[in-house]
């Protein structure tokens, strides 16, 4: 056990994990992040909280993990390379870890065109890769990026992300390599829709012998609308969303598609649990957190492990 | 070589405005090779400008040059009298000949007509692309001669980032996505091995993190 948190005692007791994501407000209302905590409190092992998510300006990921702490929820603190140099990530980090904050997924970041700054300078000081290794170097040898020591060590379950989707995709399973060999603890995946690529993918994962490295987490969330499902298949960058999946949506009545879209998700859950290599899933329904504790008591993940 | 583009007429008449004489200071080297600021592009820009002037009823005058370099003291000194008798020289070379100038005439207004944009080159005729960001720390031997700095949105160090999806950048899909680009050149190469390595911190104190840049060499000072 690197860490205690209650993320890392699930997975390393061999339960299937279930995580949740956590979209902070454009607002410094309070009272958004304690509903959106009511809604998944005690139906996740722990919660994702996005970093300014798609470059659009929120409340901080690390005072939402705060809120989330005293609300009795685990946070899983999200850390780009986007908005903060290493001398930022590091003392932020600090704090964090300070404040009891033990779950950290470590990204590069959406690129700020894409969010509601364009013409910000991203920072980019290190990339995810280097973020993972800086923190590592922190958590097993307590010291910073410079080299020099510090006296307390802040501790953290140290989480990666991985796009199977994106290309080369041979490459891809070699990249995830370089995550682990960073550091990471566990991955948690860009959504998965397309499934057969995604067991392809873990194949080459396991064939390489990662899955006994790191804990791998797919992601899926829930598709709202067809709107949505034909948004997400066109216009996002690195995602794949084959047509069955929106023809499935578009097969139901329009006040159907709703309750489609958590069985869709909660069906992909069970094809995702059959793949060798898989720990968990990560669930992202943002802005649609009321929708996860469903999709994980279809999917049969519920109730989650007291360990 | 240095790639710029002219800037929009609208704001280069504001720019010159409040002046008189104006000499349109061209330069013969990169800014003619990018079709920004020689000798072409002084007599254009002066033809447009004398239209504009004259139909606002206002009567300045423009006086045209171009030098071989403005980014050097001797080719800059051989119009001098032009630039003596200007009000306003507006040059249309890069920023490092804007500065130049600025330097060697300290009484001068100089003011820019061109935006320097990137050190790159034309992949075809009329399409110029970036190359180099000068970060002052090359990697092209570990990185198959493509450079990620220069050519990757988030200038990653590691490999490509989620968004790389049909060998294009998700920032700007008429860009190829540089790590694509370098993967396909290390496989060429037999050396795909080395996406393996973990490239270490970038030492960015050698890129404009370090303040301006300078050189001394003191073998060739006289």
């Amino acid at each position: 056990m690197k860490v205690g948190s209650n993320l890392e005692k699930v997975l390393t007791s061999g339960y299937f994990a279930a995580t949740g994501e956590l979209g902070p407000p454009k607002s410094a209302d309070p009272g958004v992040i304690r509903h959106k905590a009511s809604l998944l409190k005690g139906y996740v092992d722990a919660v994702n909280i996005t970093d300014n998510q798609t470059a659009i300006v929120r409340m901080s990921s690390i005072s939402v993990g705060i809120m989330l702490l005293q609300l009795g929820l685990e946070p899983t603190i999200q850390m780009t390379c986007r908005d903060r140099n290493r001398l930022a990530i590091q003392s932020d980090l600090l704090g964090a870890a300070a404040h009891g904050v033990k779950n950290l997924l470590c990204l590069t970041g959406d690129h700020q065109r894409f969010g509601n700054h364009p013409t910000a300078r991203g920072v980019y000081d290190l990339d995810s890769i280097q973020l993972i290794q800086m923190v590592k170097t922190m958590r097993d040898e307590k010291k910073f990026a410079c080299g020099e020591e510090m006296d307390v060590e802040p501790r953290f379950f140290i989480g990666a992300a991985e796009n199977p989707f994106a290309d080369p995709f041979d490459y891809r399973p070699y990249r995830l390599a370089k995550k682990i060999a960073a550091g990471a603890d566990f991955i948690q995946t860009q959504l998965i829709y397309n499934v057969p690529k995604f067991k392809e993918f873990m194949k080459r994962v396991c064939d390489l012998g990662l899955h006994e490295k790191c804990y791998i987490l797919a992601g899926v969330g829930p598709i709202k609308s067809v709107g949505m499902a034909r948004y997400m298949q066109t216009s996002v960058p690195g995602m794949d969303v084959p047509e069955e999946i929106v023809a499935r949506l578009k097969g139901v009545p329009k006040d159907q598609v709703r309750k489609e879209g958590i069985k869709q998700c909660a069906d992909i859950i069970s094809e995702i649990r059959e793949i060798p290599g898989v720990a968990g899933v990560h669930v992202m329904a943002i802005e649609w957190e009321e929708a996860v504790p469903e999709i994980l008591e279809l999917a049969g993940l519920l109730p989650r492990p007291k360990v | 070589m240095i790639k710029a583009q002219q800037k929009p007429i609208a704001e280069i008449k504001a720019l010159i405005a409040p002046y008189h004489r104006i000499l349109i200071l061209g330069c013969g080297t990169c800014v003619t090779i990018s079709f920004a600021g020689g000798e072409k592009e002084v007599g254009l820009l002066a033809s447009s400008l004398r239209i504009a002037s004259a139909m606002e009823g206002q009567d300045k005058i423009f006086a045209e040059a171009t030098v071989q370099r403005q980014c050097e003291w001797e080719f800059i000194d051989a119009v001098a009298e032009q630039i003596q008798q200007a009000d306003a020289v507006l040059s249309l070379a890069c920023g490092i000949g804007v500065q130049a100038l600025a330097e060697r005439y300290p009484d001068k207004v100089v003011l820019p007509g061109v935006n320097t944009t990137f050190l790159g080159m034309a992949v075809e005729h009329g399409v110029l692309v970036e190359r180099c960001r000068a970060c002052g720390d090359c990697i092209l031997g570990l990185t198959g001669g493509v450079c990620p700095i220069a050519r990757c949105a988030k200038n990653l160090l590691n490999g490509p980032c989620g968004g790389s999806q049909n060998g294009k950048c998700e920032v700007n899909p008429e860009l190829d996505c540089a790590w694509q680009l370098i993967y396909d050149r290390l496989a060429r190469l037999g050396q795909l091995d080395r996406l393996a390595a973990l490239m270490p911190y970038k030492d960015w104190s050698k890129d404009y993190d370090g303040g301006p840049r300078k050189i001394v060499r003191e073998d060739l000072r006289l």
